[in-house]
């Protein structure tokens, strides 16, 4: 699965995640993503698949276990795409470079680079309002990829898009992240996304959520979209919702 | 995941904030018009819609004058008629008379003058409270509540005390119309900084960003509508603080709201009327200026919920 020699992109040891409220989101969960490593994360709702991002960036700390993350340039794409309505998709796509404080002139190079990259030249100056909801989503990407992430945080990005956009948009990221080499971790509800995108899917319980079921994915990239519709892929759906229904 | 810019909740100011921000929206519409969605309809939708928008507000018009003259001639024999002249007697004689136009603009001119000045005050001593508070629970806790008491004392009882410091001219003036335009500026501006949802903040969170620059980019952009919701009913606000602390604030240049007072003893009608919509204009000139404004500044990204 993962290589011993190189230090792992992201480790979770042992987490337990607890809520001021009394909720225990996580209770001892365990998941390592090598570099460029693409690793989806499926289970009920309300699991703490999302908490597990979370922890990863540093938005919610832990209650026990411990968590390593292997480098500073981190991406992060939410549910919503997020995006600031009083700034272009520029603006947008500028806005964590301007956080990081990164050079102008190379923010100006990264940002021209990303929007290419998702196929937003040509609506730097669009407002949010007047983009579709992959456009969006695409700006959310580009917002991230300005900074060249080593490690790829995604939650469940293309949940709100329809099925059409939504594997436009895999295919797309797929092309990414083959040209970026980030490692990913991807939460999503959908077993053929998460197969169609990984390396590797790790399957949750139900709260308090621990990974209970971690299956390689052996295609190769680059992918073809009529991977979807191929008796190997169906059968390894098939193996990750089994997986799934036995903690449901 | 506790969220501390949920908003609503903020010390009762939430509630307050969204009252007054509908208001003004709703006003504004027949007034100025929306950008209309264009390549929809014909030339017949275009006349329609024109036809609504300024023949419904004229006949709301026609209607009213009818009414004054009905309560000026029929209710009101000719010893009361001072009290209401028919409109056309205030045209004559408040406007249309040269010895009584230049008092009047004069006055206009005054009272714009403390108009302007005292909601000059308001936005800035507003904006900076509301920033304070935005910024530390305890100062919001701790002045929020004085801000509602403050609504409440009427002017009459603080008239003592402020001429006891301030005189009768024009300062004491200016502080009745910030006393009376300051709180829906520190309410609305209060509700906008903390409407920025809690996955923008996690936005600025991720990167480590300072309060500042939060402040900055993400809280002030985020507010900017609310507050100028709030602009538009402070600035109709201080129009009537002007003419209140002119009723009490007798010495120096004449205002509107002094010229009142002594329309209103001398019983002279027409001239009291013609002052009551002198003022009316200048209320309406600046909410309208600052609905124009709103526009121009956030009406590119911002829309108010279509129907």
């Amino acid at each position: 699965m993962t290589t011993a020699t190189r230090a792992p992109a992201l480790r979770f040891s042992g987490v337990t995640k607890k809520f001021a409220g009394g909720t225990t989101a996580l209770a001892d969960a365990n998941l390592e993503v090598a570099p460029g490593e693409f690793v989806s994360v499926v289970g009920p709702s309300g699991c703490g698949k999302s908490t597990l991002l979370r922890i990863a960036s540093g938005l919610d700390g832990i209650t026990a276990g411990s968590v390593e993350v292997g480098t500073r340039r981190l991406g992060y794409v939410f549910q919503d795409a997020t995006l600031l309505p009083w700034r272009t998709v520029y603006q947008n796509a500028a806005l964590f470079a301007e956080l990081e404080k990164m050079d102008k002139a190379e923010r100006r190079r990264r940002i021209a680079d990303a929007l290419e990259l998702v196929g937003l030249t040509g609506f730097e100056k669009h407002l949010p309002h007047q983009l579709s909801g992959g456009m969006r989503m695409r700006a959310s990407l580009a917002r991230s990829l300005v900074l060249d992430p080593e490690v790829f945080l995604f939650d469940e990005p293309f949940g709100a898009l329809d099925e059409i956009t939504r594997e436009r948009l895999n295919d797309e990221l797929l092309r990414t992240f083959q040209l970026r080499a980030f490692a990913a971790l991807f939460v999503t509800h959908s077993v053929a996304e998460a197969v169609f995108l990984s390396t590797r899917v790790a399957v949750m319980s139900a709260r308090p959520g621990r990974v209970i079921a971690d299956i390689a994915v052996p295609f190769e990239y680059p992918r073809a979209p009529e991977l979807r519709y191929t008796p190997e892929f169906a059968a390894l759906c098939g193996e990750v919702s089994a997986h799934l229904r036995s903690v449901l | 995941m506790s969220i501390p810019h949920s908003g609503l909740g903020a010390g009762g100011g939430g509630a307050v904030g969204i009252t007054e921000q509908v208001d003004p929206e709703r006003l504004l519409v027949p007034l100025l018009g929306r950008a209309a969605p264009s390549g929809r309809g014909g030339a017949a939708a275009t006349v329609l819609r024109l036809g609504t928008r300024i023949g419904l507000p004229l006949a709301v018009a026609g209607v009213i004058i009818g009414l004054w003259y009905a309560v000026s001639d029929i209710v009101l024999n000719s010893y009361q008629r001072f009290m209401l002249p028919p409109p056309h007697r205030v045209v004559e004689v408040g406007f249309f008379t040269w010895s009584n136009f230049v008092p009047l603009v004069q006055a206009l001119g005054t009272t714009a003058q403390v108009t302007f000045t005292g909601l000059a005050i308001s936005i800035v001593a507003g904006v900076g409270t509301a920033v304070a508070m935005s910024q530390a629970k305890w100062v919001e806790n701790a002045l929020y509540p004085w801000m509602v008491v403050l609504q409440t004392i009427p002017i009459l009882a603080l008239t003592p005390f402020l001429s006891f410091f301030f005189g009768f001219a024009l300062t004491p003036r200016v502080i009745v119309a910030v006393i009376i335009a300051f709180f829906p500026i520190v309410s609305n501006t209060l509700f906008g900084l903390q409407s920025a949802d809690a996955g923008m903040h996690d936005l600025f969170a991720l990167h480590k960003a300072n309060r500042w620059t939060r402040l900055w980019k993400l809280q002030f952009p985020a507010a900017l509508p609310a507050m100028f919701a709030g602009l538009r009913v402070s600035a109709g606000l201080a129009v009537i603080g002007a003419i209140v602390g002119e009723f009490f604030f007798k010495q120096g240049q004449a205002g509107l709201g002094t010229n009142m007072s002594v329309y209103t003893s001398l019983t002279e009608g027409e001239q009291l009327w013609a002052s009551v919509l002198t003022a009316s204009g200048l209320g309406i000139a600046v909410f309208v200026f600052f609905g124009w404004l709103s526009r121009r500044v956030v009406g590119r990204w911002y829309q108010p919920q279509r129907r």
